[in-house]
C-alpha cells in the first residue's frame, strides 16, 4: 500500500515534468522561428545604393578578333576594389547575355574577388610564375596591380581557343585600365590559386601590362 | 758563283710567285659556292595525349592539329624544306619539351598549330612580349623577345599567302608559353571554321575544320608562305633564322 503523500508527490512531479517539457518545446520553436526570420531578412543581392556613373568597357568580338570600347551607365561603389569588381561583373554579364559578340558563360558570378596592390617595378612580363610583387616603399597613389580571382566554373566553361581566351584577357585588362588608370598590371587567379592557362591556351602565370593590352585593343579597333 | 746566282734567282722567283699562289688558292676556295644554309621548319601540333584541347564537334583539337601538321610536313618536304615535328602521334608533351625540340632544331621558322570553333578563317598570333635586344643567355620565359620582330615578319608572309588563298585572316598578339620560350621566328596558327560554314551552323563549322579540302587549302597556303620566307632569306643573302635578328 503506497502512502498518500507519496502518490501526491508523484503526481506533482509528473505534472511538473510535463509542464517543463511543454515550456522547452515552446522555447525551441520560438528560437527556431527567430533564426529563420534572420535568414530570410538577409539580402540576396547587394543593395545598389551607389550612384550610377559612366564606365568604359572594352567588349570583345569573336567575329573579327577585335576589342571595342563601349560606354555604359552602372552603379559604381567608391571603394576601388568593389568598383573594379562591379565593372568586370558588368563586362562578364555582357558576355553571358544571349546574342553576345563574345559568348562566355558565367556572368557576374564568375568574378570571385578583385583586389588591388601596389605594383612592382621592372618588367613584370618576365615575372616568374608565383612571384609576388614587393609592397615595400610604395606610395599608395602609385601604379597598382589588380589581382582578378576567377571562379573555377568560369575557367572550366570558357570556350577553348587562342583567340577567344586572348580576347577575354585583353578585354578585362583594357577595361580595368580604362576605368582605374592606376592599374598598370593584372594577374589572374582561379579559385584563389595560380593557374597555367585559362582554358588550355592563354597563359595565366604571367603578369599582364595594361598599357600593352590597351594599345593592342586600340589597334584591334 | 754561278750556282749561288741561280739559287738566288730561284728564291726570288719563289717569293714572287707566293702571293699569286695564295691568291689562286683563295680564289679557288671562293670558287665553289658555299652550300646553302639548311632551312628548317618546326611544326608543333598543339595538345595531344591527355590534353585534348578544345572540343570541336565530336573531335578533340589534338586530332585536327596533328592531321594539319602531317599534311603540312608532306607539302614542305616535297619542296625540299627540312621539317622537325614536335609530335607524330597522340602523345602528351609539355610546352617546355616542345620549346626544347624547337630550340634544338636551330630552325628558321616555327609554327604552333591550333584549331578552334571561335571566329572564322585563320588566326595568326605573335608573342606579345616587348621586342628586346638579343643577349647571350636569354631568359626562358622571354626567349622570344629577341625574335618578336622577325616573328612579325613571318606573320606578314603567312598573312599574305593565306589571303591570297582566299582565306579570312585575323592577326593578334598573345602570351602563349610555347611561343614565348622559342628562340626563332615563331607564329601560332589557329584554324577556325571557314566563313561560309561558320555562318551556317555549329555542326557545319565543326565539319569544315575536319574537312580535308579545307585543311589542304590552309596547309598549301602555309607551305607557300614558308617557301616565300625561305626565298626572302636567300635573296637578302642572310640566314634568316640561324643568326640573331
Amino acid at each position: 500500500m503506497i502512502p498518500r503523500y507519496q502518490t501526491v508527490l508523484f503526481v506533482i512531479l509528473l505534472v511538473a515534468s510535463v509542464v517543463m517539457g511543454a515550456v522547452l518545446w515552446q522555447l525551441r520553436n520560438r528560437d527556431r522561428q527567430r533564426l529563420l526570420e534572420v535568414e530570410n531578412s538577409l539580402p540576396t543581392q547587394a543593395p545598389e545604393a551607389a550612384p550610377e556613373q559612366q564606365a568604359t568597357l572594352y567588349v570583345a568580338n569573336d567575329a573579327d578578333g577585335s576589342v571595342a570600347a563601349e560606354v555604359f551607365s552602372l552603379p559604381l561603389p567608391q571603394n576601388p576594389n568593389e568598383r573594379a569588381r562591379a565593372i568586370l561583373g558588368k563586362l562578364l554579364d555582357l558576355y553571358a547575355a544571349p546574342g553576345s559578340t563574345h559568348p562566355v558563360p558565367g556572368g557576374d558570378a564568375s568574378i570571385a574577388h578583385v583586389f588591388l596592390l601596389p605594383a612592382a617595378d621592372g618588367n613584370p612580363a618576365a615575372t616568374p610564375s608565383g612571384a609576388t610583387p614587393s609592397t615595400e616603399n610604395r606610395a599608395p597613389s602609385g601604379p597598382e596591380l589588380a589581382v582578378v580571382d576567377l571562379t573555377r566554373s568560369f575557367a572550366a566553361n570558357h570556350p577553348s581557343g587562342l583567340e577567344t581566351e586572348t580576347l577575354t584577357i585583353l578585354s578585362i585588362c583594357a577595361t580595368l585600365h580604362a576605368n582605374l588608370p592606376r592599374i598598370t598590371q593584372v594577374r589572374f587567379l582561379v579559385d584563389g590559386q595560380p593557374c597555367a592557362t585559362l582554358a588550355g591556351h592563354a597563359d595565366l602565370t604571367r603578369t599582364y601590362l595594361t598599357g600593352e593590352t590597351a594599345s593592342t585593343a586600340a589597334a584591334d579597333r | 758563283m754561278r750556282r749561288s746566282t741561280r739559287l738566288l734567282a730561284v728564291l726570288i722567283a719563289a717569293a714572287v710567285s707566293l702571293p699569286s699562289t695564295a691568291q689562286a688558292q683563295s680564289a679557288s676556295s671562293q670558287a665553289p659556292p658555299a652550300p646553302p644554309a639548311r632551312f628548317v621548319v618546326v611544326l608543333d601540333a598543339a595538345h595531344g595525349g591527355s590534353d585534348p584541347g578544345a572540343r570541336i564537334g565530336g573531335l578533340p583539337e589534338k586530332t585536327i592539329t596533328l592531321a594539319l601538321s602531317v599534311r603540312l610536313r608532306s607539302l614542305l618536304s616535297a619542296r625540299g624544306i627540312s621539317v622537325v615535328t614536335t609530335r607524330e602521334s597522340d602523345v602528351t608533351l609539355s610546352s617546355e619539351r616542345r620549346a626544347e625540340i624547337a630550340n634544338h632544331a636551330d630552325a628558321q621558322a616555327c609554327l604552333s598549330l591550333h584549331a578552334s570553333m571561335t571566329g572564322s578563317g585563320v588566326h595568326l598570333f605573335v608573342s606579345s612580349l616587348a621586342p628586346a635586344q638579343p643577349v647571350r643567355f636569354e631568359p626562358w620565359n622571354a626567349a622570344q623577345a629577341a625574335w618578336v620582330l622577325r616573328s612579325m615578319a613571318l606573320e606578314g608572309a603567312l598573312n599574305s599567302a593565306l589571303r591570297h588563298a582566299g582565306l579570312t585572316v585575323t592577326l593578334g598578339r598573345t602570351l602563349l608559353p610555347i611561343i614565348d620560350n622559342i628562340s626563332c621566328p615563331a607564329v601560332a596558327v589557329e584554324v577556325a571554321p571557314d566563313d561560309e560554314s561558320g555562318r551556317a551552323s555549329t555542326q557545319a563549322a565543326a565539319a569544315s575544320l575536319d574537312d580535308p579540302g579545307y585543311q589542304a587549302r590552309v596547309a598549301q597556303a602555309l607551305a607557300a608562305a614558308l617557301v616565300e620566307w625561305r626565298s626572302e632569306g636567300a635573296s637578302q643573302g642572310e640566314d634568316i633564322g640561324a643568326d640573331q635578328p
